[in-house]
C-alpha cells in the first residue's frame, strides 16, 4: 500500500470522509444516517489513513487514545438520559430546544447528545480494533 | 412470501451449524457470522413482511395513514447487527492472537488450559 | 386505517403522569455503573484513581439498590418507561423483589471484588481497564435483573458478555487465550440462540414487554409454536447457566483468568442465566414450564451430580471450584423444576447465597494462592501455619459452599429439600443431598490438603496475604454467617419474589397502571 498516489490522496480522502461522517451523524434524526453509521464512516476514514501512512501518525492525529474517545461517548450517552429525570420525566425522554442562531432555527435535543455519544463510542471502539490489527504485523502491541 | 424466507433462513442455519461443527476456529467464526445473519433475517420475517412503505407519520397526522412496514424488527435487527458485529471483530482478534500464541487453530489441539493427561488428585498425605 | 388526529388518545402511547424524583432509583443500578465505568475508562491513564472511582461508584450503587429493595418490598414492583413510551412501543424497566434482591447481591459481590483487587492487580492490568470492565459487567448484570423487556434482557446479556470478554483476556497469558476462545464462542452461540427465540416469540405474540408477554402467552392455546420457543429458551439459558450437559465451557475457562476475574464470573455470570430461566419459565410461560418440568428436573439432577463427581476428580483447586459453581446451579434448577412457591423461593435464596459464596470462595482461594504460590492440590499446603486467618476463612467458605450450617448455604438447601419432599419429588431431594455430600467431600479434601497439611518439603510460603484481601474475606464471611444465623429476612424476600412470579398481577399492573390498552 506504499504507492505515491495513495499516500498523496489518503489525507484528503480521510478529511472528506470525516466531514461526511459528521454530516451523516447530524442528518440522522429524521433521515437515514445517525451516530452508528457516522462513527463507522469516521473509523474507516482513519483506517485508510492508517493503511497509507502507518499507525503512529493516526494515533498522533487522534490526540486521545481511541478507548478514551469511546469512554467519552459512553459518558455522553449515559448522561444524556439524566436531564429528563430532573424535568420530572422518565429516564431517556427526549428534551428539545429551538434556539435561533444567526437567523436559523436549530433543533437541538438530548437525542442528538445521545447520538453524538454513539458516534464517539463506535469511532473509538472500531478504530481501536482496526489500529490494533494494522499494527500487529509490525509489533505485538498490547492494545485490543 | 414468508414461506420463501423461512426456507432461506433454514438454509442459513444449516450452513451456520455445519460450519460451527468444524474443528477449525476460523470456520466456527464464519459459522457464527452466518448464524448472526440467519437470526437477523428470522427477526425480520417474524415481524411480518409487507411492501416497502416507510413507517413515517406525515406531519399533519398523529398516526400513519396507510399500512406501513413494521419498524420494530428493523430496530431490533439494527441492535443485533451492531452487537454481532462487535463480537465478531473481537472474536476474530482473539482467534488470531490464540493462533499466534498456541500455534494452532484446531480446537482439539487447544489444550493448554486443560492438559490432556493430568495426574489424579493425591490420595493421602 | 386512516385515523383523525383529534381522536388519538395519547395516554395509550405515552406516560402522562410525571415521574417522581425517587424513581431515579429504578435506573440507578444501570446508570451509575455505566457512567462510572465510562468515567473510569476515560481516566485510564491514572491507575491510582481507578479503584477509588470504582469503589465509590459501587458503594453508592449498593446503597441505591438497598433503598430500591426496601421500596419494592414496601410498594410492590416499580416500573419506569424509558423515554416515556408505553409498551409495546417503549422499553420498560420493572423491578420486583426477585430482581431487586439479586441486583443488590450482585452489587455487594462487585464491591467486594473491587476492594479486593485494589491490591491484587498490576498497574498494567489497571491501565488495560480492569475497573471500567468490572463496572460495565456490574451494569450489565444489574440491567438484566431490572429490565422488564425481553429484548432489552438480551442487550444486557451482551453488555455483560462483552465486558467479560475483556476481563477474561486481562493479562494475555496463552492459557487465558485458550480459555477465552472456548468461553467466547460458546457464550456467543448461547446468546444468539436467545436472540433467535426472542425473534420467534415476537413473531408469535407481537410484543417484547415481559408483562405484556405474560398476559398474551397465557391467552394462547398450548401447542407447537410456544412449546418450541420454550424449548429453545431452555437450551439458550441453560447454556448460559452452565447446566449439564451444556456447561463444559465453564470448567474449561474459569480457572484461566486472574482470580479476581474468576471470582466475579463465578459469582455473577451463571446466575444471570438462572435468573433468565426463572423469569421466563416461572412468570412468562408457566404452562410450558409444567410441560418441561420433567426435563428441567432431570437436567437439575444431572447438574447436581455429575459436576460434583467431576470436582472430586480434579487436582487443580481452581478447576474444582469451577465444578462446584455448576453443582450450585443444579440446586437453583431443582427449585425451578419443582415449580411451587417454596421451590422458587428456595431457588431465589440459593441464588443470593451462591453469588456471595462463590465470589467469596474464589477470593479466599486467591489469598491461599498468594501464600502458597500455587493452586495445585499436589503442591499447596501449610496455609494453616502461615496464616490461621486465611485458613479459617477458607473453612467458612467451604462449609458455606457445601451447604452446611451455620452458614448461608444451609437454609436455601433446606427450603429446596422440603419443597421437593412436599411435591412428592423425593429423587430431586435425594440429588440435592447427595450432591451436597459430594461437594463437601471435594472441598473438604481441598481444605485438608491445601490448608491443613504441612507444606511439602522445600516449598516455603511464597508470599503473604496482605491486609485488604483478608479484610474483604472477613466481610464476606460475616455476611455469609449472618445470612446463615438469621435467615428470616432472606427467606421473606425470596418468598415475596416467588409469590410475584406465581401471580404476576402486581408486576403487570405496575407496567400498565390504568386499564389495558
Amino acid at each position: 500500500m506504499n504507492t505515491v498516489i495513495f499516500r498523496t490522496v489518503a489525507p484528503f480522502l480521510t478529511a472528506l470522509m470525516l466531514v461526511f461522517s459528521v454530516f451523516v451523524l447530524l442528518r440522522g434524526h429524521n433521515e437515514p444516517g445517525g451516530g452508528f453509521i457516522g462513527g463507522l464512516i469516521a473509523a474507516s476514514a482513519l483506517a485508510i489513513y492508517g493503511i497509507a501512512c502507518g499507525v503512529a501518525p493516526v494515533r498522533r492525529a487522534m490526540v486521545l487514545h481511541p478507548m478514551a474517545i469511546s469512554a467519552l461517548g459512553l459518558l455522553l450517552s449515559g448522561l444524556s438520559g439524566l436531564p429528563a429525570l430532573a424535568a420530572g420525566l422518565p429516564f431517556m425522554t427526549a428534551l428539545w430546544t429551538y434556539p435561533t442562531v444567526l437567523g436559523t432555527e436549530l433543533p437541538l435535543s438530548t437525542v442528538l447528545v445521545f447520538d453524538i455519544g454513539v458516534y464517539l463510542v463506535v469511532l473509538g471502539a472500531i478504530t481501536s480494533i482496526l489500529l490494533g490489527l494494522e499494527e500487529r504485523d509490525v509489533d505485538q502491541g498490547e492494545d485490543r | 412470501m414468508e414461506d420463501v424466507f423461512a426456507v432461506l433462513i433454514g438454509l442459513f442455519f444449516t450452513a451456520a451449524i455445519y460450519l460451527m461443527l468444524s474443528r477449525q476456529i476460523i470456520r466456527i467464526l464464519l459459522g457464527i457470522a452466518i448464524l448472526g445473519n440467519a437470526v437477523n433475517l428470522l427477526i425480520f420475517t417474524a415481524g411480518r413482511l409487507v411492501r416497502e412503505v416507510p413507517p413515517v407519520v406525515p406531519e399533519e397526522a398523529m398516526v400513519p395513514l396507510v399500512v406501513t412496514a413494521n419498524p420494530l424488527p428493523q430496530a431490533l435487527i439494527l441492535t443485533a447487527i451492531v452487537i454481532s458485529f462487535s463480537f465478531f471483530t473481537f472474536l476474530l482478534v482473539l482467534a488470531y492472537r490464540a493462533y499466534q500464541e498456541l500455534g494452532t487453530d484446531e480446537v482439539d489441539e487447544m489444550r493448554l488450559a486443560e492438559p490432556a493427561r493430568e495426574p489424579p488428585p493425591p490420595g493421602g498425605y | 386505517m386512516a385515523v383523525d388526529a383529534t381522536t388519538v388518545d395519547l395516554t395509550r402511547a405515552m406516560v402522562t403522569v410525571p415521574a417522581r424524583l425517587a424513581d431515579v432509583l429504578i435506573v440507578a443500578p444501570v446508570a451509575l455503573p455505566l457512567i462510572g465505568g465510562a468515567l473510569a475508562l476515560f481516566l485510564r491513564n491514572l491507575p491510582r484513581l481507578q479503584p477509588v472511582i470504582a469503589i465509590l461508584v459501587l458503594v453508592v450503587l449498593v446503597a441505591c439498590e438497598a433503598a430500591l429493595l426496601a421500596r419494592v418490598l414496601a410498594e410492590g414492583p416499580l416500573t419506569m418507561m424509558m423515554g416515556r413510551w408505553l409498551p409495546p412501543f417503549g422499553i420498560a424497566f420493572t423491578v420486583d423483589a426477585l430482581g431487586a434482591v439479586l441486583a443488590l447481591t450482585a452489587g455487594v459481590a462487585g464491591l467486594a471484588v473491587a476492594i479486593y483487587s485494589a491490591t491484587d492487580l498490576t498497574v498494567g492490568d489497571r491501565r488495560f481497564g480492569f475497573y471500567p470492565l468490572l463496572l460495565l459487567l456490574v451494569a450489565g448484570v444489574s440491567g438484566a435483573f431490572c429490565t422488564g423487556d425481553i429484548f432489552n434482557l438480551y442487550v444486557w446479556f451482551e453488555v455483560l458478555l462483552i465486558s467479560s470478554f475483556g476481563l477474561i483476556v486481562l493479562g494475555g497469558d496463552p492459557r487465558q487465550l485458550d480459555g477465552a476462545v472456548k468461553y467466547g464462542i460458546l457464550n456467543l452461540i448461547a446468546t444468539t440462540l436467545f436472540l433467535v427465540t426472542t425473534g420467534l416469540l415476537y413473531g408469535l405474540v407481537g410484543t417484547l414487554n415481559m408483562a405484556d408477554i405474560t398476559e398474551r402467552v397465557a391467552a394462547l392455546p398450548d401447542g407447537g409454536p410456544i412449546t418450541t420457543i420454550a424449548v429453545i429458551y431452555l437450551l439458550a439459558f441453560a447454556m448460559k447457566a452452565a447446566a449439564f450437559p451444556l456447561g463444559f465451557w465453564l470448567p474449561a475457562s474459569y480457572h484461566t483468568p486472574k482470580i479476581v476475574v474468576g471470582a466475579i464470573f463465578a459469582g455473577l455470570l451463571t446466575k444471570v442465566g438462572v435468573y433468565a430461566l426463572i423469569r421466563v419459565f416461572a412468570m412468562l410461560m408457566p404452562s410450558e414450564r409444567l410441560l418441561l418440568a420433567d426435563v428441567i428436573g432431570w437436567v437439575a439432577a444431572l447438574t447436581l451430580l455429575v459436576p460434583a463427581l467431576a470436582a472430586l476428580a480434579e487436582s487443580e483447586i481452581r478447576r474444582t471450584l469451577g465444578w462446584v459453581v455448576i453443582a450450585g446451579i443444579g440446586n437453583m434448577l431443582a427449585g425451578l423444576a419443582l415449580g411451587s412457591e417454596a421451590g422458587y423461593a428456595g431457588a431465589i435464596a440459593y441464588a443470593v447465597h451462591s453469588m456471595l459464596a462463590m465470589t467469596a470462595i474464589y477470593l479466599t482461594l486467591g489469598l491461599v494462592e498468594r501464600i502458597a504460590g500455587t493452586s495445585s492440590l499436589h503442591e499447596a499446603g501449610g496455609i494453616w501455619r502461615a496464616s490461621p486467618l486465611v485458613a479459617a476463612l477458607f473453612l467458612v467458605m467451604v462449609l458455606s459452599a457445601s451447604g452446611l450450617p451455620p452458614f448461608s448455604g444451609f437454609w436455601p438447601k433446606a427450603m429446596l429439600v422440603r419443597a421437593a419432599i412436599t411435591a412428592d419429588a423425593g429423587w430431586i431431594a435425594a440429588a440435592i443431598l447427595v450432591s451436597g455430600f459430594l461437594v463437601t467431600l471435594a472441598l473438604g479434601r481441598v481444605f485438608l490438603f491445601a490448608i491443613w497439611r504441612d507444606a511439602p518439603a522445600g516449598r516455603p510460603a511464597a508470599g503473604s496475604a496482605g491486609r485488604i484481601g483478608p479484610a474483604v474475606g472477613v466481610g464476606l464471611a460475616a455476611i455469609i454467617a449472618v445470612l446463615g444465623v438469621l435467615p428470616q429476612p432472606l427467606v421473606a424476600v425470596a418468598t415475596d419474589g416467588a409469590k410475584g412470579l406465581i401471580d404476576p398481577a402486581a408486576y403487570v399492573s405496575s407496567v400498565f397502571p390504568g386499564a389495558r390498552p
